[in-house]
């Protein structure tokens, strides 16, 4: 029979609407993570694609750690309204009342407390029995291993030495009541896949992956944006406008910008395919130890 | 993508209209510890510029404490990813990895080769459409070898690549690679493979991964990389008859109902009469839906393996996932309790005769028992013996028997019809793997046939002889 000859994104794009329909059948209370970066982008496409002419069956939820760039908020609440899709935004009311901030306790008690335990608490109070999460095995040694349907036990621990094997596209989504499964759809995607994929399909992302005039000051060797009044005063000092844009986003004082001039997403591809450093660098998280994602992952980050 | 970046740079979208027709291949490597398999994966992914500077100076910095290399940047770093493994020196687990050249994207699974872990390379198999087997040249062909070979091909593999490594470590001697050929094929041609090609390299060095080594003129083959370029890719989608398991069924209001799922096999074109398996109804498609973004709505004429489409029939039939969609003009598949497999066990508690496993094919789930084991296979030396139990990493001829009659394919017709996983229903886990080699014939008093009338019989008759159009079957067909 003569094969109609399918592209590698026209592959990856089923591959992943297979996931994430399997995990509505399979799961009883399942979400989508919402990070509103360029992944969880191409993640609610899918899902829209995957369930239509209906809505996608899930609610999207969102850790705010209230440190987020402004723009992704805005972003955010634009899209859930777009797509007609429930959205819960939940933030750790501990470090809430302890304000928590990434400038005064740094970034590692900054993502336990906001991100880490403020997702373990949204997934304890709604009872979600699996969530789709956006990320990819290229983008860090750790996720390389890891399978698509990731179990996770009571205390939303991940044990890389006892994954259960996956073999074809068969998953196996049995589990107990409080255990449950973090999905990654995307996993076989790269980071050139995603961006050729969102030019390809004309998907929202927000602008501040464009680069385009903005104050930025420098904090331990990274570009960070001055995004807010929280931003502190002596940092504040020798902040300057310039050109520059975000190869990922997260929490805007842990987020490095890049310098850039790259104003369109054909630019933007062009720069990353020119580039010499990979995504992950921009962040404050990866520094530390080459196996500190391991460890996150271990106690229950995403 | 040195070539290309002149024009990345002068032209972005030409570059971009250019790249998005890539092909897709998924490969397994398979070699032991002292094989160099993460090294020529390092070196895959650093001869087609996957790696970046910062995860460059960070395996730099790993080497000095880890490597094996000395001075000199020990590439395997690059892949094997966590913490424990690395501190024991070994990959202990399937990883996947990514590059792309012009041409070609790849996913690669990087699974390893102890004996201890026969249910990592079944799995990184299980999705690949070509296998990597690396040979040490100073060792050549070992038991290892036959295992890596006997167990890619078990799982369906068809394209086999045989790089024998370390070259340099041998003189870049033809002479010492035509032993290997020879030696190859003195098992694998027992075995059932028919085609491998062979490829003198050096990882460590670079020769003949992604350019033509100077130092073995003799050899005027391609190059790995090339090699990968060229496979062919349509081993996994040339099954012809049509194949559907509904996975969900799409109904988000009371003016539509569609079945979702992934199109395993074949095509399907709207008009087309199909059966549901395992009720035997039969309807037609009315519509094929792309998956697309509302309000727009993709409907298409036709759909082929591999597309994930929603169907919609043009009767209100009773389907729910798990059930499949089969043209009806095709080959049928078999409905069964009972079939042969071949078996691989995946963990540490064993395979027990009798034992009851929650049974998952394709989209549907059923309970089942291991009902016996016909013969337990030496992955070593493919001799054949009798066991009352499996133990993880070994593999067997099984006959396993399923709660309901179940509709089946060889696994060497449809990997994803022919195929199941076996389920603890108590711990959960994902115990076992099991590829069909034939259905065995159902008892004849599980699935009774209605009695049909004389009056219907007739009636059948006479619409079949005036409405050909109405493709209605004979009764005695249905019967069969």
């Amino acid at each position: 029979m003569s094969v109609i000859n399918t592209t590698h994104l026209k592959r990856l794009e089923y591959e992943s609407i297979e996931i994430l329909r399997e995990v509505v059948a399979e799961f009883d209370n399942p979400a989508m993570l919402y990070s509103i970066g360029k992944d969880s982008s191409v993640m609610l496409h899918l899902a829209q694609k995957a369930f239509a002419p209906g809505t996608p069956p899930f609610p999207l939820v969102h850790v705010d750690t209230t440190w987020k760039f402004k723009e992704m908020i805005e972003f955010r609440d634009q899209r859930a309204k777009e797509v007609g899709m429930d959205l819960i935004v939940h933030t750790n009311p501990e470090g809430l009342a302890m304000n928590i901030s990434p400038f005064e306790h740094g970034s590692a008690l900054h993502t336990d407390m906001m991100k880490t335990q403020g997702l373990k608490q949204m997934l304890d109070h709604y009872q979600f029995d699996a969530v789709f999460g956006g990320a990819r095995r290229d983008e860090e040694k750790s996720r390389a291993k890891e399978r698509v349907f990731s179990f996770r036990d009571k205390h939303h621990r991940w044990d890389p030495k006892n994954q259960r094997p996956e073999l074809w596209n068969i998953y196996n989504a049995e589990h107990h009541k409080g255990e449950s499964f973090r999905i990654f759809p995307l996993s076989n995607w790269t980071e050139l896949d995603i961006w050729q994929y969102i030019y390809l399909e004309n998907i929202p992302v927000p602008s501040l992956y464009l680069a385009q005039p903005r104050l930025v000051a420098e904090v331990d060797g990274m570009k960070v944006l001055v995004d807010d009044e929280r931003f502190p005063e002596t940092l504040r000092k020798n902040a300057k406008t310039e050109m520059v844009r975000f190869r990922t986003l997260g929490c805007y004082p842990l987020t490095g910008a890049i310098e850039s001039n790259a104003t369109t997403l054909p630019e933007v591809i062009q720069e990353m395919l020119l580039t010499k450093t990979s995504e992950r660098q921009g962040r404050a998280i990866d520094k530390d130890a080459s196996a500190s994602m391991e460890k996150k992952k271990q106690e229950g980050y995403f | 993508m040195d070539a290309n970046n002149a024009l990345i740079e002068q032209d972005i979208e030409a570059y971009l209209k250019q790249h998005e027709n890539k092909e897709l291949l998924r490969f397994i490597t398979c070699g032991s510890v002292d094989d160099g398999k993460s090294t020529l994966i390092g070196r895959l992914l650093f001869d087609t510029k996957m790696i970046f500077e910062d995860q460059l100076n960070s395996v730099t910095q790993d080497s000095k404490v880890h490597g094996t290399q000395g001075a000199e940047i020990d590439l395997a770093l690059l892949v094997d990813g966590l913490q424990a493994e690395r501190e024991q020196g070994i990959t202990i687990d399937v990883a996947y990895r990514f590059f792309a050249t012009d041409k070609r994207k790849f996913i690669v699974a990087d699974t390893p080769g102890h004996q201890q872990y026969t249910r990592n390379m079944a799995t990184g198999a299980s999705t690949a459409n070509a296998a990597v087997i690396l040979v040490d040249a100073r060792h050549g062909v070992l038991e290892q070898t036959r295992r890596h070979s006997f167990v890619t091909h078990l799982l369906g593999i068809r394209h086999l690549i045989i790089a024998v490594n370390k070259m340099d470590l041998v003189d870049y001697d033809a002479q010492r690679f035509d032993e290997i050929q020879q030696q190859y094929w003195q098992f694998a041609e027992p075995l059932g493979i028919e085609q491998a090609q062979f490829i003198p390299i050096s990882a460590l060095t670079g020769d003949n991964i992604a350019t033509e080594s100077s130092k073995m003129p003799w050899y005027s083959g391609s190059t790995l990389l090339d090699a990968l370029e060229q496979l062919p890719l349509d081993e996994l989608d040339d099954a012809e008859d049509f194949r559907f398991a509904v996975q969900w069924v799409n109904r988000p209001n009371a003016q539509f109902r569609g079945f979702s799922g992934t199109i395993s096999a074949g095509r399907i074109s709207v008009g087309d009469a199909i059966t549901v398996y395992p009720s035997g109804q039969t309807t037609h498609i009315a519509d094929i839906i792309e998956p697309s973004i509302p309000p727009k709505s993709t409907s298409i004429d036709t759909a082929t393996v591999p597309m994930a489409v929603t169907l919609v029939t043009t009767d209100e039939v009773d389907i729910s996932r798990g059930d499949w969609m089969v043209k009806s003009a095709d080959t049928t598949p078999s409905v069964s309790h009972d079939v042969e497999v071949d078996l691989v066990w995946l963990h540490d508690t064993p395979a027990q005769i009798g034992q009851r496993y929650l049974l998952k094919n394709a989209t549907r789930k059923t309970h089942g028992r291991l009902q016996s084991i016909e013969a337990l296979i030496d992955v070593n030396t493919l001799a054949k013996s009798s066991a009352d139990q499996l133990q993880v990493n070994e593999i067997a001829q099984a006959h396993i028997h399923f709660d309901q009659a179940w509709p089946f394919d060889a696994y060497a017709d449809n990997r994803t019809t022919g195929s199941f996983i076996l389920i603890d229903p108590i711990s959960q886990a994902t115990v076992g793997a099991a590829m069909v080699t034939q259905v065995l014939s159902d008892t004849p008093t599980v699935t009774p046939h209605r009695q049909y009338t004389p009056f219907e019989q007739d009636l059948n008759a006479l619409i079949r002889q005036h409405f050909p159009e109405w493709e209605t079957r004979a009764i005695d067909d249905l019967l069969k």
